[in-house]
């Protein structure tokens, strides 16, 4: 069996900065994952069913406009009412510390704000990944 | 959630999950093939190979909301080439296709080469199987074929078209081999672009040299971009389509593609217990021998091939 | 500038000096002689002499301020005739709100307005789209028609502030709304002073509020120039913007490279759409990034103006000595901000609108030290301004012109940079200038490129972050950071809904109508966007109705 971790790059919003969901996105190719990016200017319904078609492992959810509160959970609850409920939903951006307890508490597993390293979110969603039993 | 039935019913989340897991080479996808492939065969299946740059996603995509607004079901397979270093791939075909993501009855799905050499994933037919008992009419298969070596995408498919850019003329003089052969029909793309014409010429004069018979491969100038052209491409798979059914050659490659099917599920299990064989400490044994010279490689082969012979 | 001959003798004797400096241990530092490079790759050597300046000529390459090739600064007296403007970005939420904070800067000296719009505004949507949930008021203030705008500068004299307005894709609306503003309070267009950014090639290849494709959005730039020149030459109608594309990740080098590559594609636009460039060039500007390498930047700015100079003359054959001068507005780089230690960011700043200053820049934009989590506070904004107000009257640098002219290094690094620029300049023109290179996406790439590598700089360590990958501390949470209650989107909802009601329809529809036979035609747009806002169009209607003919720009990527 050859499994590959497969990854939604996602841009909500119109938030146009795409410079660390792109950087994101080579990370996670040089370290064997297999990655599709939305571009950007994506509604949570575009970003939900493209997640549904591609059977992904994991969504990043990229917004530097202040907008995450609204379309993060969101796209949570799309996906959730499409059933698909394994995915690992991930987080980042321009987020305030004080919002991630209410993204954790609306489906968001972790946010990584700036200055992470790629590192720690290539070790996080390789610890977290959900995989089918 | 039953894959099977759910692929069968059409059901998006059914029909993704079956694809990863004969991606994966899941035993579970087998068995999803195995239940299905009975409901296989009414799909028709399009293939576009070309160079990166030509606009073949962009174009996939005007295809896929012209036929889906005539009320048919379209499912795309775009492939782009996964690092041969880290096995990872960055699929970004996707990023084109995206006025028709939410179009009901469109499904697109992005796969990355995974090692595979001729521009498919391993797992393209099979993904095009679960596509088709999934009820979709038209099945695109789009692949990165800069030259001679991608022309993979030629065995899932029964009409394969080429597409290419202005400018690339000259590329296709020299390229009379590979691509230029299993076309059948050219698509010049950003047709709106200076050297368009001459590109069509130059295809068209290659072209000439190489006639199969009952069917002239058509040179079309469309731009996806600007949307215009697209149903003459429509029109021109149409016909070849006629043409298939016609001349009793659709069912020759109906035969084919189940011969495919079967042979790419051999090779991948002889590959599977060839790599294990390789893998056993006696054998690693043997290897030293090889590679100190003592030894040479169709000796072992002949060996390990009568032994997994007997296991088989 | 120096003798063959003394340069000579000095080469040897250097060559002997390095010998006992090589033979020094490179010791604890992190930088060995020979792994020193700035941002844009170029090295950068242990020591400079006349050696390194050696082949130069002063009224060749250098001049005096004023004058061509204007490497030392666009104007004589530069800043002991008059300061840079400080112009802090500002704007959030509603026009009421922005216009407090306005005048609160206005008070704390700041000297010229700029105006931030929220996501929606630059899309050209109006608050009430619903796409816009969730994004309103956000990363700047709300307008949507002329009456938020009648509201964003109540009480503000509009024939004596500068107002900078950060608006591209949309700009001909803004600006028809802004001149609409003027003229009902009295002031013609030609008392007007300000800038619209307007730069939508930037947009494409970094920052993403594009809407048109590049066809239409250039011919709407070609009408903007064209009426500007006319009726408001006092106004800046475009402000060629680098800063994006640092920000997304480019060199110094590139920066200025695909900037000015960028700048000569609107000069060509212009001219085949058959203006005189003279009659334009002048009113153009230009958006810079402030980094953190200093002195590389100070180089860059330098080399920015001598570039500019050359490429007007030689290229365009301007005779006006105004359409040869770059004139810039700077930003302090906002990726270099951390949000670990934010207090750390307030020095970053500080060093980077030296630079800026060192660089000649003529108007200023210092970022806050919370930015990298969201808008500024009022406390925050206003250390940034003290920031520039204390180089400005407490440093001495802007007490003489250009002070580090002459420096063999920066001399040198200004020299390296011109060079390799406009290697990338060659490589643009070749692929048929800066839209076909945006549209093959090299730009964009070389922009990823640089991002990447930088990125993997910094996880390796060899590019250090004082806070993030060195010298960290555990972080507490930032306090009292600006929020903005996204209760806004209803709110701005029924405000549009009021305001429609009130205004005429049938004048409306009329004015939009006219807009939509302009945009079909050659004839220039402003003045049926000017009629249009007039009659209290919303944004979003005049926009729709140029999407309507010109359509909307499909995105690619590249890695």
């Amino acid at each position: 069996m050859e499994e590959k971790i497969r990854v939604l790059v996602a841009k909500p919003g119109l938030d146009g900065h795409d410079r660390g969901a792109k950087v994101l996105a080579r990370a996670f190719m040089d370290a064997g994952m297999e990655v599709i990016y939305t571009g950007i200017r994506r509604t949570p319904e575009q970003i939900a069913e493209v997640a549904v078609q591609e059977d992904v492992d994991v969504v990043a959810l990229s917004c530097l406009s202040g907008a995450h509160n609204t379309l993060f959970p969101k796209v949570v609850d799309l996906l959730r009412e499409k059933g698909a409920d394994d995915m690992l939903i991930m987080g980042g951006g321009v987020i305030p510390e004080d919002d991630i307890p209410f993204l954790k508490e609306h489906g968001i597993s972790e946010v990584f704000g700036p200055g992470t390293p790629l590192a720690t979110c290539v070790d996080y969603i390789r610890s977290h990944v959900k995989k089918e039993a | 959630m039953d894959v099977k039935l759910g692929v069968l019913a059409g059901d998006t989340r059914a029909v993704a999950r079956a694809i990863t897991w004969v991606e994966n080479g899941d035993p579970r996808g087998a068995e999803v093939i195995r239940g299905v492939y009975a409901s296989t065969g009414r799909a028709y299946i399009v293939g576009l190979t070309g160079s990166p740059g030509a606009g073949k996603s962009t174009l996939v995509s005007r295809l896929a909301a012209l036929l889906a607004a005539r009320g048919q079901k379209v499912g795309i397979l775009a492939v782009d080439p996964s690092s041969p270093f880290s096995g990872g791939a960055i699929l970004g075909d996707r990023v084109r296709m995206f006025e028709v993501a939410l179009t009901r009855d469109v499904y697109i799905r992005s796969m990355g080469t995974r090692g595979a050499l001729g521009g498919l994933n391993r797992a393209t037919r099979m993904a095009a199987r679960i596509l088709d008992a999934a009820g979709f009419d038209w099945i695109f298969v789009e692949t990165v074929g800069a030259g001679q070596a991608e022309v993979d995408v030629h065995d899932v498919a029964y009409t394969t078209a080429v597409v290419m850019a202005p400018g690339m003329g000259d590329d296709i003089q020299a390229m009379k081999a590979g691509i230029m052969e299993i076309g059948d029909l050219f698509i010049i793309n950003k047709a709106d672009r200076d050297g368009a014409d001459r590109t069509a010429t130059q295809v068209e004069s290659v072209l000439q040299l190489s006639m199969t018979e009952g069917w002239n491969p058509p040179v079309l100038k469309v731009s996806a971009e600007l949307n215009t052209g697209i149903d003459s491409v429509v029109d021109t798979i149409e016909r070849h389509r006629a043409h298939l059914v016609a001349s009793g050659k659709l069912d020759v490659l109906k035969t084919r593609m189940a011969k495919l099917d079967v042979l790419e599920i051999l090779k991948a299990r002889l590959a599977d217990t060839m790599k294990q064989q390789l893998d056993q400490p006696a054998v690693q044994v043997e290897l030293e021998k090889v590679a100190s010279k003592q030894s040479d490689p169709y000796s072992l082969a002949d060996i390990i091939f009568e032994q997994s012979w007997r296991n088989i | 500038m120096y003798d063959k001959e003394s340069v000579g003798r000095l080469k040897a004797a250097k060559a002997k000096w390095q010998q006992g400096a090589d033979r020094i241990p490179a010791g604890k530092t992190s930088k060995t002689y020979s792994d020193c490079r700035t941002s844009s790759g170029i090295d950068v050597k242990l020591l400079y002499t006349t050696e390194d300046v050696g082949e130069m000529n002063y009224m060749r390459d250098l001049g005096f301020p004023g004058e061509y090739p204007y490497t030392r600064g666009y104007q004589a007296t530069m800043y002991r005739g008059r300061l840079w403007t400080m112009r802090q970005y500002a704007g959030f939420a509603t026009v009421e709100e922005s216009n407090r904070r306005y005048k609160y800067l206005l008070n704390q000296g700041q000297t010229g307005l700029s105006i931030a719009f929220d996501l929606p505004t630059q899309l050209g949507m109006d608050a009430d789209h619903p796409l816009s949930e969730g994004e309103v008021g956000k990363v700047g203030v709300s307008v949507s028609s002329l009456a938020d705008l009648e509201v964003l500068f109540d009480g503000i004299p509009l024939d004596q502030v500068s107002t900078s307005m950060t608006i591209n894709a949309p700009a001909a609306v803004l600006m028809a709304m802004y001149i609409a503003l003027a003229r009902r309070k009295g002031i013609s267009a030609d008392k007007l002073n300000g800038t619209i950014q307007n730069d939508i090639l930037k947009e494409y290849s970094a920052r993403g509020t594009y809407i048109y494709p590049p066809a239409p959005s250039m011919r709407i730039i070609s009408d903007i120039f064209a009426y500007c020149s006319k009726e408001a030459p006092n106004w800046n109608m475009i402000s060629i913007s680098g800063y994006h594309m640092r920000e997304a990740g480019c060199t110094a080098v590139q920066e200025v490279a695909f900037t000015l590559a960028d700048g000569i594609a609107y000069v060509d636009a212009a001219v085949k759409a058959g203006l005189d460039v003279d009659s334009f060039a002048a009113r153009v500007s230009f958006f810079f990034d402030a980094h953190s390498n200093l002195l590389e930047e100070v180089a860059k700015f330098r080399a920015a103006r001598r570039m500019w100079a050359r490429i007007m003359k030689d290229r365009f054959h301007a005779q006006n000595p105004k359409s040869l001068m770059l004139r810039f507005h700077t930003q302090t780089a906002g990726c270099t901000l951390t949000s670990q230690q934010p207090d750390n960011n307030v020095v970053r700043v500080t060093l980077q609108a030296l630079a800026a200053v060192l660089g000649g820049t003529q108007s200023l934009h210092t970022n806050s030290r919370d930015e990298a989590l969201s808008l500024p506070s009022e406390d925050s904004v206003r250390i940034a301004l003290r920031t520039q107000q204390i180089i400005g009257y407490e440093s001495g640098v802007a007490d003489t012109v250009d002070p580090l002219a002459g420096s063999y290094f920066v001399e040198s690094m200004t020299n390296r940079i011109e060079e390799e620029a406009l290697k990338y300049i060659a490589k643009i023109d070749e692929l048929g200038g800066a839209v076909k290179a945006i549209e093959r996406g090299f730009i964009q790439q070389e922009i990823q490129n640089s991002s990447y590598q930088y990125q993997l700089e910094i996880e390796s360590g060899k590019k250090v972050i004082v806070g993030v990958n060195k010298f960290q501390v555990e972080n507490k949470p930032f306090k009292n950071l600006m929020r903005i209650d996204s209760a806004l989107y209803e709110k701005r909802h029924k405000e549009l809904d009021a305001m429609k009601s009130r205004r005429d329809t049938t004048k409306v529809e009329a004015a939009l109508a006219q807009v939509k036979v302009v945009a079909g035609s050659d004839a220039n747009l402003m003045p049926a966007i000017i009629d249009a806002v007039d009659a209290y169009a919303t944004l979003g209607e005049v926009c729709d109705v140029l999407r309507s003919v010109f359509g909307e720009h499909r995105p690619d990527a590249s890695f």
